[in-house]
C-alpha cells in the first residue's frame, strides 16, 4: 500500500505554533492527515485551530496516541527536538528543519540506534502517501494516488518536478519521500529501497540523487543485489564545480569523490535505468514501468 | 566557512597546540619588523584560502632582512595562482612571518566528519607534506585511521592508536597525546568540519609543532560562535556571492552566459544541467530557497544581471512554499525596477500557478513562458546562441 505512513498515522507537530509550523500543519490537515497534537514548550493547554498543544512530546503521546512527529523547530533546538521524540518512543520522526549543525546530527544519528524510532530528514520536504497522508511541505495536488511508483530523493523541489511528470504520464505514486540534503540524515536510500521492495503495491522505484558523498553508489550496489523491481535513477549536479557546496550542506564534490558522473556510472553498472534528461523523465519512466 | 592559516593558528594557540613564533603583516615594512623581532631565518607565507600555496610560489624562506624584504615584496599584492585557485588566482593581502625551525620528521594530521559512518575520524600519516589522497593510493600502510563515536567522544586509547601509529618519540609521548587531545577538543568546541595540519612536525627535541594549519568551520553552527564569525574574509569571496549571502540567497558564479534562478538546491543543479544539455552554459547557481519573498526574487535578479556575461535568463520555479503568484509579482516588479535587458524565459509549476501566469500575462512585459522544463531550456539556449 505504502511505506512508513498510512491511514494509521497519528501525527503530532513539534513547533506547531511557529509561522512555518502553523502554515504547514493546516496544509497537512486539509490534505487529510490525522493531526492529533502539537508541542510547543510553554504553550501547553492552548490550541492551534482544533489541535491541542502540549508542553512535552511525552505528554502529547500519552494523551493522544500520536505515533509520528513532524518537526518545524529552528536549527539550534532541532537536534534536541528529535531526541525528545526518540525518548518519547515516537515511531516515525520527520524533521523538516534546515541548517542543523553537523556535530549535533552526528550524535542524533548514533542516539537513534539506541531507540526504536525512524528519522526522515533533516533538511527534507517530508513524506507523502498520496490520497492518504501528507507529512511535510510538498504541494499535495501534484501527486496521483494509488501507485504503482515509489519515489525517494535527496532533494525537495526536484522531487516535486519528478512527481509532477509522473502524474502527468498517469503514473501514480505509492509513497514519495525526501531523505534530506544534509551530510548526515536518518533514513537513507537503502532503507527506502528495501521498504519499497517489500511493499506489494509498489511496482517500480524512482531514485533521485545528487552530488556529494557516496549514498547513491552504496544504494546502487544494494539494488544490484537485493531489488527485483525496476529502478529509474536521476542524478543532479553534472555541471556543479568541484569544491563548492551547492545549496544543500551535503552537495559537494570533494577530492574528486561524490561526482555526478561517478554516481551515474555506478547506477548503470547496477542495472538501474538512468535518465539523464530531466525534461523527459516522465516519459522515460512510462517506458520503463 | 574557510579561515586563514594565521586565524587557525590563533585557535591552536588558544588550545595550547604548539605553533612556530610568528606574526601577520599587511605590508613590507611590517614584515621586516616582525622578521627582525623573531630572528632569522624566517618563513614568509601568503595568506589565502586556497591550498597548494608552496607550489604557486606563495611560501618562501628568508635568511636575513634583505631577503625578507624581497620575499614580502614578491608575495604581497600579487595574484597568487595555485592548483586550487583557478587560473585567475587570488590576491594576497597578508603574509604570515614565522621563525624557521629545524625538522626531525614530518607527519600529516587531520580530523574530519565522516558522513558515511556519522563519526569523527582522525587521519594521521608518516608521509608529511604529501596530500592524503596521494598517500592513500600510493602507500596506504602509512596511514593511521581512528574513528571516534561522537556519543562517547575521544578516549585515551584513540590517542594511543594515533601516537603509536605515527611512531612519535617515546620520550615526548605525553606532549604528543596532549597535543592530539587538544586538537580534538578544538574541533568539537568550535564546530569544525575539517582540521588539517600538513605538516605536523617532530622538532629537534622530539616535541610536536604545527607548521601549517587549515580549518573549515560548519556554517550551520556559526550561530553559536559569534567570535568565529569575525574570521570571515569577504575579500576571499566573489563580490556577487558575498552580496547574495547578505540577502540569504545561495549564489555561485560560473563561467557560462545563461543566468538562472530556481527554488531548491536540487532543482537548481538539475536546471544548470538541463541548460548544458540544451547546448548552452549556465552562468550561475542560484537557489532562492523555499521561503523566498518578493524582495529576495528582486535581489536575485539584480545579482544575475550584475554578471555582464549573462545573455539570457531562465527562471524555473516549482511552487511549494514559494507560491507562483508571489514569484510572478516579484518578477514583474524586478523587471520594472531593475530594467532587464536580456531575454527572459519563465517556467512555473505548482502552488497557485494559474494566478502566477495571469500576473505575468497582465504585466505588459515581454516575457517568454514555457510549459515544461525541456521547453524552457531549449528556448533560452536558442536565444543566447
Amino acid at each position: 500500500m505504502s511505506i512508513f505512513v498510512n491511514n494509521a498515522t497519528r501525527l503530532l507537530v513539534q513547533g506547531i505554533t511557529g509561522r512555518e509550523g502553523q502554515f504547514h500543519t493546516r496544509q497537512c490537515i486539509e490534505y487529510g492527515t490525522n493531526v492529533v497534537a502539537g508541542v510547543t514548550p510553554g504553550k501547553g493547554g492552548e490550541r492551534m485551530d482544533d489541535v491541542p498543544v502540549y508542553n512535552t512530546v511525552r505528554e502529547a503521546v500519552s494523551q493522544t496516541g500520536a505515533n509520528t512527529s513532524m518537526i518545524f523547530v529552528p536549527p539550534p533546538f532541532a537536534a534536541d527536538a528529535i531526541c525528545e521524540a526518540i525518548d518519547a518512543g515516537v515511531g516515525l520522526i520527520v524533521c523538516i528543519t534546515e541548517g542543523i549543525p553537523a556535530l549535533d546530527m552526528l550524535k542524533v544519528k548514533h542516539y537513534l540506534c539506541l531507540g526504536s524510532s525512524r528519522l526522515i530528514g533533516p533538511n527534507c520536504p517530508g513524506i507523502i502517501t498520496p490520497g492518504i497522508c501528507k507529512i511535510g511541505i510538498m504541494p499535495g495536488p501534484i501527486h496521483l494516488a494509488g501507485g504503482p511508483v515509489g519515489v525517494v530523493s535527496r532533494s525537495g523541489t526536484l522531487t516535486y518536478e519528478v512527481v509532477h511528470q509522473l502524474s502527468r504520464q498517469g503514473l501514480g505514486q505509492t509513497t514519495c519521500l525526501g531523505i534530506g540534503g544534509d551530510p548526515v540524515v536518518g533514513t537513507d536510500f537503502i532503507d527506502c529501497l528495501a521498504s519499497f521492495e517489500n511493499d506489494e503495491s509498489t511496482r517500480g522505484i524512482v531514485m533521485v540523487g545528487e552530488i556529494g558523498g557516496s549514498a547513491e553508489e552504496e544504494a546502487a550496489l544494494y539494488v544490484k543485489e537485493n531489488v527485483t523491481k525496476p529502478v529509474v535513477g536521476f542524478i543532479a549536479g553534472l555541471t556543479a564545480p568541484p569544491g563548492r557546496r551547492m545549496g544543500h550542506a551535503g552537495a559537494i564534490v570533494s577530492g574528486g569523490s561524490g561526482t555526478a558522473a561517478a554516481k551515474i556510472e555506478a547506477m548503470k553498472n547496477a542495472g538501474i535505468h538512468v535518465c539523464e534528461d530531466l525534461g523527459k523523465l516522465g516519459e522515460f519512466c512510462k517506458g520503463v514501468f | 566557512m574557510k579561515i586563514h592559516e594565521f586565524q587557525a593558528k590563533e585557535l591552536f594557540a588558544r588550545y595550547s597546540v604548539p605553533i612556530p613564533d610568528g606574526g601577520v603583516a599587511q605590508n613590507v615594512d611590517k614584515s621586516v619588523e616582525i622578521g627582525c623581532g623573531l630572528g632569522f631565518p624566517v618563513a614568509v607565507k601568503a595568506q589565502i584560502h586556497a591550498g597548494g600555496r608552496g607550489k604557486g610560489g606563495g611560501v618562501k624562506l628568508a635568511a636575513d632582512s634583505n631577503e625578507l624584504k624581497a620575499c614580502a615584496e614578491q608575495i604581497l599584492g600579487i595574484k597568487l595562482v595555485t592548483p586550487q585557485t583557478g587560473p585567475e588566482g587570488q590576491t594576497v593581502s597578508k603574509v604570515l612571518i614565522e621563525k624557521a625551525v629545524s625538522i626531525r620528521q614530518e607527519f600529516y594530521f587531520s580530523i574530519l566528519l565522516d558522513r558515511d559512518t556519522a563519526s569523527l575520524v582522525i587521519l594521521a600519516s608518516t608521509a608529511g607534506g604529501m596530500d592524503i589522497e596521494e598517500t592513500a593510493t600510493e602507500s596506504p600502510d602509512k596511514i593511521t585511521r581512528v574513528s571516534v563515536n561522537p556519543l562517547i567522544g575521544l578516549q585515551p586509547h584513540h590517542l594511543r592508536q594515533v601516537a603509536f601509529g605515527l611512531g612519535v618519540p617515546r620520550e615526548n609521548m605525553k606532549a604528543w597525546l596532549a597535543c592530539i587531545a587538544s586538537l580534538y577538543r578544538l574541533f568539537i568546541e568550535n564546530d569544525c568540519s575539517l582540521l588539517e595540519i600538513n605538516p605536523l612536525i617532530v622538532t629537534e627535541n622530539g616535541s610536536p609543532l604545527a607548521l601549517d594549519a587549515k580549518i573549515i568551520l560548519d556554517d550551520s553552527a556559526l550561530f553559536r560562535h559569534p567570535d568565529l564569525k569575525e574570521y570571515r574574509d569577504a575579500s576571499e569571496e566573489d563580490p556577487l556571492e558575498a552580496e547574495a549571502r547578505r540577502h540569504n540567497l545561495n549564489y555561485i558564479r560560473l563561467s557560462g552566459n545563461v543566468g538562472n534562478m530556481v527554488n531548491g538546491a536540487g532543482l537548481a543543479m538539475a536546471t544548470m544541467d538541463i541548460i548544458k544539455r540544451a547546448g548552452a552554459e549556465p552562468a550561475n547557481f542560484l537557489d532562492v530557497g523555499g521561503g523566498a519573498t518578493r524582495e529576495m526574487v528582486e535581489k536575485g535578479f539584480q545579482i544575475i544581471l550584475s554578471d555582464s556575461q549573462v545573455k539570457g535568463i531562465l527562471i524555473n520555479i516549482f511552487g511549494g512554499i514559494l507560491r507562483c503568484d508571489v514569484l510572478a509579482s516579484g518578477i514583474v516588479k524586478a523587471v520594472k525596477n531593475v530594467g532587464v535587458k536580456v531575454p527572459l524565459v519563465i517556467r512555473m509549476e505548482g502552488t497557485n500557478v494559474e494566478q502566477g501566469r495571469r500576473i505575468l500575462a497582465d504585466s505588459g512585459l515581454e516575457l517568454l513562458t514555457a510549459d515544461t522544463l525541456a521547453d524552457a531550456a531549449s528556448k533560452v539556449a536558442e536565444m543566447v546562441r
